[in-house]
């Protein structure tokens, strides 16, 4: 059976000219950046080097890169890094109500330390409204976290009217405040400036733009205080100790030049195979719903709900027919709980049980979109069949 | 995620046994909560106080889905005090076993083959099943 991917959102396949641009550095350039032989020089070069590309495709300076083991590490590392290095300014942090778990968890580890964490709520679309950032903001406030773009319902943040408004209270309240964006979804995918966007920190994965697992980065703005994550080091101007994973970030360099160089053209094609799944779905399954912004939205993000059934049981269907998609259901999750963001945007919890995920990517063909769009229909009517909640119509 | 779960409860899910309405049931069982995530509606006719028939509605999971039809496979055919030993455990098992976050579905399908009991006792003796108080509460947690 050919199995179709539609889970672009969860991970990329690593690009094969990224995988060519690895392989040198396991065993023939496989010295140590921090040694002074050839070798290590080598290696070390290839490291300042991938620190360039990642930073061009954010605008950013090579030296305001720092090299991570993923999104989930950069999400920490600003997190923690910032409260840690800010304590004496403030101990009051910002999150949206729509953030990853790598953003939550920590707001919530450091409330245990002594911090306190405003959950900024969000309108039906996932959008977090400026306004409330310049509310919840304070003398005591030293960090704003609204990540650029949800990884479930795809909605895109205005951060640089965030930005506004956190410059503007800054300067009205004399205080010291730090903006954050988890660009995990968006960081080659959708065009970045950081400058323009407004943001002093901002986290990237690069398995999520083609480039392999276990490397990520933070870009740090020049004059952001911030403490060291992993002690031991001088790597990553000592803001993170520990051997560089070489082959990894030559790879995340090949990508994020990939990805600069594609970007364009890639977002067009994948935003009207999206919009054909969309509407196909949206017409071909009666009380099915969109989630997330209809226009503000990441081009390869769908995210809908069927009412009357159970997102993992619509994906084990799939499944069985070889189509990988995802749900913000409970169910499928380990916990019981559907995803918190779904019941941000104000969903019902039986609604937010029966949402399912579609993202594409650039290997996404429009036959595999006609092939969800000929199978998925007929799973949604089988599964209602056995639902006490569907009474025919 | 497929790979969770046993052969045995993913043939029940692609093929679950006794999926339907009933006309005129002797009793109805109705469990769990859209909450939760998953709500189980079971349908007996008894015959001589023999179950002789059972189907089952289910909102839920590939996990509640396919512990609902196995318990309607193993009280087809059995005497209401048969039916009334029916553990989640035995129906987990019968399944060849569930994710431990999985195993609050067996107890659910438990709850409704001894709720749609409690429904036909009452409907002919005027008395339910001693001890059976289905949980109306929303509580996901079993």
């Amino acid at each position: 059976m050919n199995r179709i991917y539609f889970d672009y959102a969860a991970t990329t396949p690593t690009d094969p000219r990224v995988v060519t641009a690895m392989l040198p550095y396991f065993n023939e350039k496989f010295g140590n950046p921090s040694s002074i032989h050839s070798f290590g020089q080598e290696t070390k070069s290839a490291v300042e080097k991938a620190r360039e590309q990642v930073a061009k495709l954010i605008g950013a300076k090579p030296a305001e890169i720092i090299f991570t083991s993923g999104g989930t590490e950069a999400d920490n590392h600003a997190l923690m890094g910032v409260a840690f290095a800010n304590e004496k300014q403030g101990d009051h942090l910002i999150i949206s109500g729509v953030e990853h778990h790598a953003i939550t968890e920590c707001a919530d580890f450091l409330k245990k330390r002594g911090f306190r964490a405003t959950v900024l709520p969000v309108d039906k679309y996932g959008l977090v409204d400026p306004a409330e950032v310049a509310k919840a903001i304070e003398a005591k406030t030293i960090l704003v976290s609204v990540m650029h773009a949800n990884n479930e319902i795809g909605t895109v943040q205005p951060l640089a009217a965030i930005a506004k408004v956190i410059k503007e209270r800054k300067a009205a309240l004399g205080a010291k405040i730090y903006f954050h964006t988890d660009a995990v979804q968006t960081a080659g995918h959708l065009p970045i400036e950081v400058d323009a966007l407004g943001v002093d920190l901002l986290s990237i994965s690069a398995h999520k733009l083609y480039g392999p697992k276990g490397v990520g980065a933070l870009y740090l703005r020049k004059g952001t205080r911030l403490t060291s994550f992993l002690h031991g080091g001088a790597q990553e101007g000592g803001k993170r100790g520990s051997t560089e994973n070489v082959p990894g970030i030559v790879g995340f360099g090949a990508a994020a030049e990939i990805a600069r160089q594609e970007m364009a053209g890639e977002n067009d094609r994948v935003a009207k195979l999206r919009d054909k799944l969309k509407d196909g779905l949206l017409a071909g399954i009666p009380e099915s719903q969109l989630n997330g912004h209809p226009t503000d939205r990441l081009p390869n993000n769908l995210n809908i709900t069927i009412k009357y059934i159970e997102g993992e049981s619509m994906l084990l269907s799939l499944d069985m027919e070889g189509i990988a998609a995802s749900t913000g259901s409970a169910c499928s999750s380990g916990s019981l709980e559907p995803s918190h963001v779904l019941l941000a945007i104000g969903l019902p919890h039986e609604l937010a049980h029966g949402s399912i995920r579609f993202s594409l990517g650039k290997y996404t063909t429009e036959a595999e979109v006609d092939r969800v769009l000929e199978i998925f229909p007929p799973i949604v009517k089988r599964l209602r069949k056995m639902s006490p909640l569907y009474v025919c119509k | 995620m497929a790979s969770n779960y046993s052969e045995k409860v993913m043939e029940h899910f692609r093929h679950p046994r006794n999926v339907g309405e009933m006309e005129n049931p002797d009793g109805i069982g109705k469990v769990g909560n859209p909450t939760c995530g998953d709500i189980m509606e079971m349908y007996i006719k008894v015959k001589d106080d023999i179950i002789t028939d059972v189907k089952f509605k289910t909102f839920g999971c590939g996990a509640a889905i396919a512990t609902s039809s196995m318990s309607t496979e193993m009280i087809k055919g059995k005497t209401i005090e048969e039916a009334l030993k029916l553990t989640n455990k035995a129906v987990a098992e019968a399944l060849g076993g569930l994710p431990p976050v999985k195993m609050h579905c067996s107890v659910l399908a438990e709850e409704a083959v001894k709720a749609a009991i409690d429904d036909y006792l009452k409907k002919t003796t005027g008395k339910g099943l001693p001890g059976f108080k289905p949980s109306e509460e929303p509580i996901c947690e079993h």
